[in-house]
């Protein structure tokens, strides 16, 4: 059977840099930190008391009082971004139902609200826990919940793989429109994992920077003196559709997914492989996948955390990967400047790589300034730069090694 | 201070605007919750819990299966004033 085009004809987002793509855009070229104190609850006995953080959006523009009521935040904000994303798509849904899936990720879903129920029942008894618990927690209600509105039919389920879900949920999304599948997925990651338990948890890990005296410039992926990520809560929602099935409805066509690669390390719970060697294989098969060598990818949107760990892996999956090629190729993480989104990291990455295509603008790594022996990569330093981009790569892995590579290119 | 019938309707009504998300005008004393206001049985579990917070009483189980209209509701209310 051979196998279908994918194409992106529709994004939207609502994250720490922008509440729409558009808003995202301006963010990510003025090269400004979007990261900002915590002020929801009382955060004076974390030793992180900082994060990239959605403000300034009212879900009741989109849903009703009841509805917002009974979402977690992971949710709500899928949606919002959904709704962005069909309207640039102007997909007619109710027209092709059965052949208009869902497939999004979340790492961790609705903490939120087993945090809030699990106060409720240990302090009030079992009585006052919520009948919606279930479905406000559960991390496939998102994709579920956006068919329920949308009256999306088609294959329906979540990805789950920690910082690498979005990422695994854009890969299904187009593995399904690729062998028929589907005509067109509504794709891509959310998470809101900023909550008393989730700071605590990532906390007590060790996995966070604690320089809360100098916040904005904390996200500092491959410098020498990074201290650990910086957590962001959001969306990021892409249309996928099948090539001839949006050339059908004459929908505008923003860009063409060309390959997808995944991997396991079977090495530790939370540090990669040494060497990134399961990161390289993600790589190496994303790349198969697209049937195109190393040196045809112009960019690669790290998944650059900021962690010793992640950076120094990363940049030795990367050599490995593109050999020669591995110092020309630019490379930048956006994480500098929104903070890692976890689950919604790789939707919202995607996002920033496909405009960066589209304008030709390489978004640079900010709070660069102490470069690594062991990161000696060209991160894009702090400023943007132009250049013509075709194709980019884009990586992210989650704790328990999971690996997810997505590779996007100019549509031509 | 022991609550009227009409005091106990109104508090009753507006717990229910609020949980279910209806219109004022639609909740009257023969009103079911399932036929009349749209709710499902999550919704009335809810609806249960909201009523305990608002009479600071507890409703059990085998009576909470019971109050299927407001006009039950009110009655019940009314006689574990």
């Amino acid at each position: 059977m051979s196998t279908k085009r994918v194409v992106i004809t529709g994004m939207g987002t609502l994250n720490p840099s922008g509440n729409s793509v558009e808003e995202f855009w301006t963010s990510l070229k003025s090269g400004k930190s979007n990261i900002s104190l915590i002020d929801e609850f009382d955060v004076s006995r974390y030793s992180t008391r900082f994060a990239g953080l959605i403000k300034n959006y009212d879900f009741e523009q989109i849903l009703d009082k009841k509805e917002c009521r009974r979402l977690s935040k992971f949710i709500l904000f899928g949606y919002a971004a959904t709704v962005e994303a069909i309207k640039q798509s102007g997909l007619n849904i109710e027209e092709h139902a059965e052949d208009i899936g869902v497939e999004i990720g979340s790492g961790i879903g609705g903490i939120d609200v087993l945090e809030k129920m699990t106060i409720a029942l240990h302090e009030r008894g079992p009585s006052k826990v919520s009948p919606f618990t279930v479905p406000m927690m559960i991390i496939d209600m998102i994709s579920g919940f956006i068919s329920i509105k949308t009256g999306a039919k088609g294959p329906n389920a979540s990805s789950v793989s920690a910082c690498a879900s979005g990422c695994h949920a854009m890969g299904n999304a187009f593995q399904m429109i690729k062998n028929g599948k589907a005509k067109a997925m509504i794709t891509g990651g959310s998470e809101s994992a900023i909550t008393p338990i989730g700071l605590a948890s990532f906390c007590a890990a060790k996995s966070l920077s604690q320089d809360n005296d100098n916040y904005q410039t904390a996200s500092k992926p491959f410098d020498l003196n990074r201290t650990g990520f910086v957590m962001g809560e959001g969306a990021g929602i892409l249309v996928f559709e099948e090539l001839e099935f949006a050339q059908k409805r004459g929908a505008t066509i923003l860009a063409e997914v060309t390959g997808f690669g995944s991997s396991g390390d079977a090495y530790h719970i939370t540090a990669p492989a040494p060497e990134g060697e399961g990161g390289a294989r993600a790589m190496k098969i994303a790349l198969e996948d697209a049937s195109i060598e190393p040196r045809n990818i112009d960019y690669i949107n790290a998944h650059g955390t900021s962690t010793k760990m992640n950076d120094m892996n990363e940049t030795a999956a990367i050599k490995s990967t593109f050999k020669d090629h591995a110092h020309d190729v630019a490379i930048s993480s956006t994480k500098s400047i929104t903070g890692h989104l976890l689950g919604a990291a790789a939707a919202i990455e995607a996002i920033a790589s496909i405009l960066m295509i589209q304008n030709n603008i390489i978004i640079p790594t900010i709070n660069y300034n102490t470069p690594d022996p062991d990161c000696d990569l060209n991160y894009t330093p702090n400023k943007t730069v132009e250049k013509e981009i075709n194709t980019i790569m884009s990586n992210s892995f989650g704790f328990g090694g999971h690996n997810a590579v997505i590779i996007i290119k100019q549509y031509a | 201070m022991s609550l009227t019938q009409e005091e106990i309707f109104e508090k009753v009504k507006k717990v229910i605007v609020e949980g279910l998300g209806v219109s004022e005008d639609l909740v009257k004393m023969e009103s079911s919750y399932t036929d009349d206001l749209g709710a499902d049985s999550l919704d009335t579990v809810e609806l249960v819990m909201a009523l305990e917070e608002e009479f600071g009483t507890e409703i059990a189980d085998e009576d909470a299966e019971k109050l299927t209209t407001v006009t039950k509701t009110v009655e019940f209310i009314l006689s574990k004033n």
